[in-house]
C-alpha cells in the first residue's frame, strides 16, 4: 500500500451522538449568542445598506488617521469615518485609507461639491500627490431596497433548497438541513457583529454561497444515510447515522480542506477589497463542514422518521421510528 | 476491461477541445482586444488604417475572438443609476393641455360661467372650477373632444385622458394607458439621449440598460469619474430648425453671409447650407412622438411651447414649399418640406420613413433635452490602478489556490490524484471556454467563484475516489468493478449537492446586482463544468490508465 496523507483513518466508528448535549447544545447555544450580538451590537453596515459615501485614498505618505480626520472637521458632512487599509499585495509607499461618509437622511447622499471639497482639503492638509482610487455613493432609496431584496434572496434560497430536499429525501431531511444552514449562517452573522467587520452586499453574497456549500456537505452525509436506511432495515436510526457520518466522514473533511485552501488562499492573498467576503466565507464553511456532521442529523432524529414501507402500513403511530437519543 | 462507447468518447474530448479552442484568446487578452476593436472600427469605417490593420494582424482571423468581459470593478470606470422623474413629464403635459381646455369651455361659456384652474396634489391630474355647476355636462363634453387615442403596441384604442367631476370642479386626468405610453416614451427617449451622449465620448462598451420601471445603468469602462459621466450626460443637445438655402452633395466653401453648411446624418455626403439663425430652437419643442399622417403613413407629431408656435406658424406661413432643415448638433437629420400653414404650435413631419424610423426621429427630436430630470440613486468611480490591483491579487489567489489543493490532492490520491488535477485545468479552462462564448463578464466576486470552484470542483472527485476505496474494502470483485461501482454510486450524491448548489446560484443571479452577479455566473458555470469533469472527463482518463496498464490491485 503506497503512502497516503490521510485526513481520516480508513475506518472510523466514532460516536457522533455521544457529547451532543456538549456538540449539539453547544451549536444551539451559539446561534442564540450570535442572535444576541446581532441585536446587542449591530451590524456595521456599508453604504450597500444605509446609504452614503466611501472614499478610498492613496497615498506615498504614511497614514495618520488623526490628521486625516482634523483636515475633514471643517466640512459640513455627516457622520465620518476613516480607517487604514492593510494588505500583503500593497507596495512599501502605498497607504490607504477608507472613509466613509454617512448619508443624510433622505436627501441624496454626498453631493459631487462635498466631494470635490473632501479631496481638495485632503490634498492640501496631507498630501498634494494624494489619489482616490474608488469613490462610490448609494442613495439612501437604493440601500433600503438592497437590505430587501438579500432578506428576499437568503429567504428564496432557503426555501428553494428545503422543497428540492423534500422532493428528493423525506420533508424531515428539508428541515433538518435547513436549520442547520441557519446556524452557519447566524453564528457567520454573528461573528460580523462581534468584530463589527463591515457588513454589504458582497457579505450577503457570502452568505448565499454558505448554504450552497454547507448543504452540499449535508446533502452528501444524507444521500448515503438515505442508502444505508435502505441497507440496514433493522439497525436503529441513530446507529445508521452513525454509520453514515463516519463512512463519509474522509470526504467531508477532504473537500472541507480543500474549499478552505482555496478560501484561504482568496483570504490572504485576493486582496482587501475581497477581505470580508473571503472571510464570510472562511467562517461559514469551517461551521457548514461541523453542522453537517453534528447538526442537520440531529435535527432529523430529533423530528424521527418514518422507515416502514409507505404501501403497508400506513396510518400506525407505532411505526414511527424510535427516537433513542 | 472498463468500456465506454467511441461516440461519447469523441464527444468528450470534442468538448473538451472545443473549451480550449474558446478559451484560448483569454491568454492573449490584450491582443485579441486590440483586433477586436479595430475590426469594429473598420466595419463601421468600411476601410482600415495602418495601426487598424497592424491591430488586426495580432490575432488571426479564424481564431475566435471572443473574451472574458473585465467588469467595472477591474476595469475602472463609472457606474450610474439614474431615476427618471417621469412625474415631470405628466405635469408638463397637464401644464400644456390647460390652455386647451380653457379655450374649449371659453366656448361654451354661456352654460359653464367662467372657469379657473386649481392647485393639484397629483402631476398627472388637472382641476378646473367652474362656476355654473349645472353647466358640468356640457363642459365635460366639451372637454372629452380634447381626448384622443393612446398609440402604443398594446393599448390601441383607449383614451388619452380621463375626464371627471366633483361637484364644481372639472378633474381632466392622464388615463392609466396613456401614463404607462408616457413612462415607456419617458425611459426610452432618455434611454436613447444617455446612449447617444456616452457614444459621442467615444469609450469602449458602454452599458446603458434600463432597470425596473423608471431607472437607467449606465457603466462607462475608462471614464475618470462618475462626476464627469453625470456631467456628459446631462449636457442638453442642441436641436434648432433652420431655413434651408440649398442642398449638396459637398460642403458648401461659400455659404454666403449668415449661412452655414451642414452635412446630412443619415444620407451619405450630403450637405445643406442653412440659415444660421435658427426659426426655432430644441427649448421651444415640448414633445415629439411618432404618429401617422392623414394617409396613414408613419409621421412624426410635435408640438411647441407658445413662443415657438408663433414663431414657426408666421414662418411656415411664409413659405409654403420651401423645406426647412431639423438640426441636431451641427447635423442635419432631416429637411421636410412644409406642406401647409402650421398655426396650432403642432406640426407633422411626414418623409419617407417606416415606423421604426418615425419613432426614432421623434426620439431624437425630443432627445434634443432630456424629458424629464434625473435623480442619481447610485455612483460608483473604480480608478484603472485599483482594478488593475484586484486583477493581480485575484491571480495571485487563484495560483496559490490551484497549487495548494493539487499538492493536496495528489498527497491524498496518488496518482488518481494527478488526474483530479489534469481534470481541474481542463474544468478551468472549460470555465473561461463558456465565459468567453457568452461573452459572460468577469468582476471581482466573479474571481471569488473561480477560487471557490477550485475548492470546491474537487469534491465531485473526492466523492467519486472515496467510494471506490469503499468498494474495494466492501470486496468488490476486481479493480474494474470497483471502479465502475465508485462513478455509479457517486452520482446520486454528486447531483443533489450541486443542484442545490446551482439553485444558490440562480437565485444570486436573479436578485443580485452588479457584481453579485458576476459571481453567481462564474459559481454557475464552475458547478456544470466541475460536474462534466468528474463524471466524463476524470473517467475516461481513469478508464485509459486502466485498460494500459491493467493492475492487479488497485490503489487509490
Amino acid at each position: 500500500m503506497a503512502w497516503r496523507f490521510k485526513l481520516a483513518p480508513d475506518k472510523t466508528n466514532f460516536d457522533f451522538f455521544r457529547w451532543q448535549w456538549v456538540t449539539f447544545g453547544g451549536s444551539l447555544m451559539l446561534s442564540v449568542l450570535a442572535v444576541i450580538a446581532w441585536a446587542v451590537m449591530g451590524l456595521n453596515y456599508g453604504i450597500d445598506f444605509k446609504g452614503g459615501t466611501t472614499i478610498r485614498t492613496e497615498s506615498a505618505l504614511e497614514v495618520d488617521v488623526g490628521a486625516y480626520r482634523d483636515a475633514l472637521q471643517g466640512l459640513p458632512l455627516g457622520d465620518v469615518s476613516i480607517t487604514e487599509v492593510f494588505d500583503t499585495n500593497f507596495a512599501d509607499d502605498q497607504n490607504v485609507t477608507m472613509i466613509r461618509i454617512a448619508a443624510e437622511d433622505e436627501s441624496q447622499a454626498v453631493t459631487p461639491e462635498q466631494l470635490g471639497q473632501v479631496e481638495e482639503v485632503l490634498r492640501a492638509a496631507i498630501d498634494p500627490e494624494m489619489t482616490f482610487p474608488s469613490v462610490e455613493t448609494v442613495g439612501p432609496k437604493v440601500s433600503g431596497e438592497l437590505i430587501w431584496t438579500s432578506v428576499l434572496s437568503l429567504i428564496v434560497t432557503s426555501g428553494a433548497i428545503m422543497a428540492y430536499m423534500w422532493l428528493r429525501f423525506e420533508w424531515q431531511f428539508g428541515v433538518g438541513a435547513v436549520l442547520a444552514l441557519l446556524h452557519d449562517v447566524l453564528i457567520t452573522i454573528g461573528i460580523f457583529a462581534l468584530f463589527q467587520i463591515k457588513f454589504d452586499l458582497t457579505i450577503v453574497a457570502a452568505l448565499l454561497t454558505i448554504l450552497g456549500y454547507s448543504i452540499n456537505d449535508t446533502v452528501v452525509v444524507f444521500d448515503r444515510l438515505r442508502e444505508n436506511l435502505q441497507k440496514y432495515k433493522q439497525m436503529p436510526l441513530r446507529d445508521v447515522m452513525n454509520l453514515s457520518v463516519n463512512e463519509t466522514l474522509a470526504r467531508t473533511l477532504m473537500t472541507a480542506v480543500t474549499t478552505l485552501l482555496a478560501v484561504g488562499a482568496m483570504l490572504v492573498f485576493g486582496g482587501d477589497v475581497l477581505r470580508g467576503f473571503s472571510l464570510a466565507i472562511f467562517i461559514g464553511v469551517l461551521f457548514g463542514t461541523y453542522s453537517s456532521v453534528y447538526v442537520a442529523k440531529n435535527i432529523v432524529l430529533f423530528i424521527g422518521l418514518d422507515r416502514s414501507e409507505k404501501p403497508k402500513n400506513r396510518g400506525t403511530p407505532d411505526d414511527f421510528a424510535n427516537v433513542d437519543a | 476491461m472498463l468500456q465506454t462507447p467511441l461516440w461519447k468518447r469523441i464527444l468528450i474530448w470534442a468538448t473538451v477541445a472545443l473549451g480550449m479552442v474558446l478559451a484560448a484568446p483569454n491568454l492573449f487578452y490584450s491582443r485579441v482586444e486590440g483586433h477586436n476593436d479595430a475590426a469594429k472600427a473598420v466595419e463601421a469605417a468600411g476601410f482600415a488604417t495602418v495601426e487598424q490593420q497592424a491591430a488586426l494582424d495580432q490575432w488571426p482571423g479564424w481564431m475566435p475572438s471572443g473574451i472574458v468581459n473585465l467588469g467595472l470593478d477591474l476595469r475602472g470606470g463609472a457606474h450610474l443609476l439614474a431615476e427618471v422623474q417621469v412625474a415631470d413629464v405628466y405635469k408638463a403635459r397637464m401644464d400644456g393641455l390647460w390652455p386647451q381646455v380653457r379655450d374649449v369651455l371659453r366656448d361654451a361659456r354661456d352654460q359653464v360661467g367662467s372657469v379657473r384652474r386649481q392647485a393639484v396634489q397629483v402631476p398627472y391630474e388637472l382641476r378646473v372650477e367652474i362656476e355654473n355647476e349645472a353647466g358640468m355636462a356640457a363642459a365635460v363634453e366639451a372637454v372629452r373632444t380634447l381626448a384622443s387615442n393612446v398609440i402604443t403596441l398594446t393599448g390601441v384604442g383607449q383614451s388619452d385622458i380621463d375626464v371627471t367631476a366633483e361637484g364644481n370642479v372639472l378633474i381632466v386626468q392622464l388615463s392609466e394607458a396613456e401614463r404607462d405610453a408616457v413612462d415607456q416614451r419617458t425611459i426610452q427617449q432618455s434611454l436613447e439621449i444617455i446612449r447617444t451622449r456616452v457614444d459621442t465620448a467615444g469609450t469602449r462598451e458602454p452599458t446603458i440598460q434600463r432597470q425596473g420601471a423608471d431607472r437607467i445603468l449606465i457603466q462607462v469602462p475608462g471614464i475618470g469619474s462618475a462626476t464627469e459621466l453625470k456631467a456628459l450626460i446631462g449636457t442638453t443637445a442642441k436641436l434648432s430648425f433652420n431655413p434651408v438655402v440649398r442642398r449638396g452633395a459637398a460642403e458648401d466653401q461659400t455659404p454666403g453671409a449668415g449661412n452655414i453648411s451642414l452635412p446630412s446624418m443619415d444620407e451619405e455626403g450630403v450637405w445643406y447650407t442653412v440659415e444660421e439663425v435658427p426659426v426655432v430652437s430644441g427649448e421651444d419643442l415640448t414633445n415629439a412622438k411618432g404618429d401617422f399622417d392623414q394617409n396613414g403613413r408613419p409621421a412624426v407629431s410635435f408640438q411647441f411651447d407658445a413662443r415657438g408656435a408663433r414663431a414657426f406658424g408666421d414662418y411656415t406661413a411664409q413659405n409654403i414649399g420651401a423645406p426647412f432643415a431639423i438640426v441636431l448638433d451641427g447635423e442635419v437629420i432631416s429637411a421636410p418640406v412644409i406642406q401647409s400653414h402650421i398655426p396650432g404650435g403642432s406640426g407633422i413631419i411626414t418623409g419617407n420613413f417606416s415606423v421604426e424610423e418615425a419613432n426614432r426621429l421623434a426620439v431624437l427630436l425630443s432627445a434634443g433635452a432630456l424629458p424629464a430630470s434625473m435623480t442619481f440613486l447610485e455612483e460608483r468611480t473604480i480608478g484603472p490602478e485599483l482594478g488593475q490591483d484586484s486583477i493581480d491579487a485575484g491571480r495571485v489567489a487563484t495560483l496559490v489556490a490551484a497549487g495548494s489543493v493539487s499538492l493536496l490532492m495528489i498527497a491524498s490520491y496518488g496518482l488518481f490524484g494527478v488526474f483530479a488535477v489534469v481534470a481541474l485545468a481542463i474544468n478551468m479552462t472549460l470555465i473561461f471556454g463558456v465565459m468567453s462564448m457568452i461573452g459572460a463578464t468577469l468582476t471581482l466576486p466573479g474571481i471569488a467563484g473561480l477560487v471557490l470552484t477550485i475548492g470546491m470542483a474537487v469534491d465531485a472527485n473526492v466523492l467519486i475516489y472515496e467510494r471506490i476505496r469503499d468498494e474495494l474494502r466492501a470486496g468488490a470483485r476486481n479493480a474494474a468493478r470497483a471502479i465502475e461501482l465508485g462513478f455509479e454510486r457517486a452520482l446520486s450524491a454528486i447531483v443533489d449537492a450541486n443542484v442545490t448548489t446551482l439553485i444558490t446560484a440562480g437565485v444570486l443571479f436573479f436578485l443580485g446586482a452588479g457584481p453579485v452577479r458576476g459571481f453567481a455566473v462564474t459559481l454557475a458555470i464552475g458547478i456544470i463544468t466541475s460536474v462534466f469533469t468528474a463524471m466524463n472527463v476524470t473517467r475516461l482518463i481513469v478508464t485509459f490508465w486502466y485498460n494500459r496498464r491493467k493492475p492487479k490491485t488497485l490503489v487509490i
